[in-house]
């Protein structure tokens, strides 16, 4: 197929608020040095979960405090402020204006957000809205409690505050959920329905989001004492995934709109694909079909008119589950490769955790950054490689590899429903 | 407490949730919360309790809804305290 500039879509802004990195050139230069973000978490601590440790991005409230009006400020959970941090960070990375508040002629029909989450505001919903009504205190909630519980806080959120007038809305796909938004907005693009369009994933700070998973016994126990060393995917010793949160949003637009503004391009999003596994043949709500992983992964390569033996990395799932070594052979299945012969694969989550809904955005935005600089980052804590895994060691990059001439990535989410996403980034060059 | 110094505190309570900032220069017993202030109207819930925290009263809903001006506020706040 051919596309015209109308229907090729560019990322030409980014922001990213991540355990590890508040900004895209704090990112880079954490994930280039291989940089943990995990520490250890005082109320999973306090509230006694097997795992207690986390990746949970710093300095956000005063990155805040300097953003946000003090009102705006009260109706923001952690979700809230991570995703409208990134939001107006990629939107002026792009080069454009934040519009004022009192403006009524800055509605831009042509952009629009899909900007999804996971499991939502839990820190709303634990901390103020069960305690207070089975006080007999709703009253107490206020007016601000609906818009930070509902499913779309954060896309309304950002909507109000760059006075969107496109499709403004929230997805929800578990894990895969920060991958489909971005496929999402190209899509929307392609179609002609939107110049712009700003997408990716948050998920706030709450030991209540992540106290499900510890019951589930998923999360990382073994490693309280060391947080740097818990996030350990593709390794032996891999024991559960590290609870993480934060936000990636990157400004999607029509490589038309993007010369006509002369904006500045990172990459080509070349094209993506999302499915579901049925949760049959190995699928189920917790795992993945591996029939549909590789299948989402070939869809992905043939709509972005890839060849496989074009991919010169791959940025994994790869959460530090059991589920590392069936992910890394579906990558092997997907692109035809056989063991020695894999491109390099790496694993973001081993320096921030594993940060749910957002985890699809940030770590598309560590794909662009390495394509856009030229690496692939470190897959840290996976020196004993799981024996699986072990015909593949060789791709494993225990630091950072410079590459300048990389020119494909393909990044995948996948998540609980059996549900697979996949986007195939291209390196920028006119 | 002085009308004064309730009509300070109302101010100081509504001041977070003014858009029009300019408004507060002169603001006055008769400057209106919503229109001259631009309060969002949902915010007004947000609003009472915090009168209500900071006098020590209760404010019934249906004595919200005579609340027009800052002071239709001072005006029910005196009469709760005294």
């Amino acid at each position: 197929m051919t596309r015209d500039d109308r229907t090729r879509v560019v990322i030409t802004g980014m922001g990213v608020v991540a355990p590890n990195g508040n900004s895209p050139h704090d990112f880079a230069l954490a994930l280039r040095k291989g940089r943990s973000g995990i520490r250890v978490h005082e109320r999973m601590l306090e509230c006694e979960f097997g795992s207690r440790v986390a990746g949970v991005p710093r300095g956000v409230d005063e990155i805040a405090s300097a953003t946000f009006d003090e009102d705006e400020l009260m109706a923001m959970n952690s979700g809230h402020r991570f995703a409208s941090i990134a939001a107006l960070d990629a939107w002026r990375d792009g080069g454009l204006p934040r519009p004022e508040p009192d403006d009524d002629s800055a509605v831009d029909w042509g952009s629009g957000c899909v900007i999804g989450t996971g499991i939502g505001g839990m820190d709303t919903t634990g901390e103020r809205l069960v305690p207070l009504t089975n006080a007999k205190k709703v009253r107490r909630l206020g007016s601000t409690a609906v818009e930070q519980v509902m499913a779309s806080g954060i896309s309304a959120r950002v909507g109000g505050l760059l006075a969107l007038g496109n499709q403004v809305t929230t997805n929800s796909s578990a894990c895969s959920t920060g991958t489909e938004a971005i496929y999402e907005g190209v899509l929307r693009i392609r179609r002609g329905l939107a110049d712009r369009m700003l997408c990716g994933g948050a998920e706030g700070e709450s030991h209540y989001i992540w106290a499900g998973f510890d019951a589930m016994r998923v999360l990382c126990r073994r490693f309280n004492d060391e947080p740097e060393r818990a996030s350990r995917p593709m390794s032996a010793s891999a024991g559960g995934f590290v609870a993480g949160c934060g936000a990636g949003v990157v400004l999607l637009e029509s490589l038309a709109s993007a010369r006509t503004r002369g904006a500045h391009i990172y990459a080509e999003v070349a094209g993506g694909d999302v499915n579901c596994g049925g949760q049959r043949g190995g699928g189920s709500m917790t795992a993945p079909n591996p029939d549909g992983v590789r299948r989402c992964i070939r869809a992905a390569l043939a709509d972005a008119a890839v060849d496989a033996g074009e991919v010169g990395a791959i940025n994994g799932h790869l959460t530090a589950t059991g589920a590392d070594p069936r992910e890394v052979s579906a990558w092997a299945a997907a692109l035809e490769r056989k063991p020695g012969h894999l491109p390099p694969i790496t694993s973001t989550k081993s320096m921030i955790g594993h940060t749910l809904g957002a985890a699809g955005a940030i770590e598309s935005i560590a794909c662009v950054l390495m394509l856009h600089e030229g690496f692939v980052h470190p897959s840290i804590n996976c020196e004993d490689v799981h024996p699986e895994i072990e015909p593949h060691a060789a791709s494993i990059p225990h630091e950072a590899l410079e590459l300048p001439g990389l020119e494909v990535i393909v990044k995948a989410g996948f998540g609980f429903g059996d549900v697979n996403a996949c986007l195939v980034f291209r390196k920028w060059s006119d | 407490m002085s009308q004064q110094e309730v009509f300070e505190r109302v101010v100081k309570i509504l001041t977070p949730y003014v858009k029009n900032h300019g408004a507060l220069d002169g603001v006055a017993m008769g400057t209106h919360i919503l229109d001259d202030l631009k309060v969002n109207s949902a915010r007004l819930v947000d609003v009472v309790l915090e009168f209500e925290d900071a006098f020590d009263i209760e404010i019934a809903d249906d004595d919200v809804d005579t609340v027009q001006t800052v002071g239709d506020a001072v005006t029910l706040i005196e009469g709760k305290i005294s």
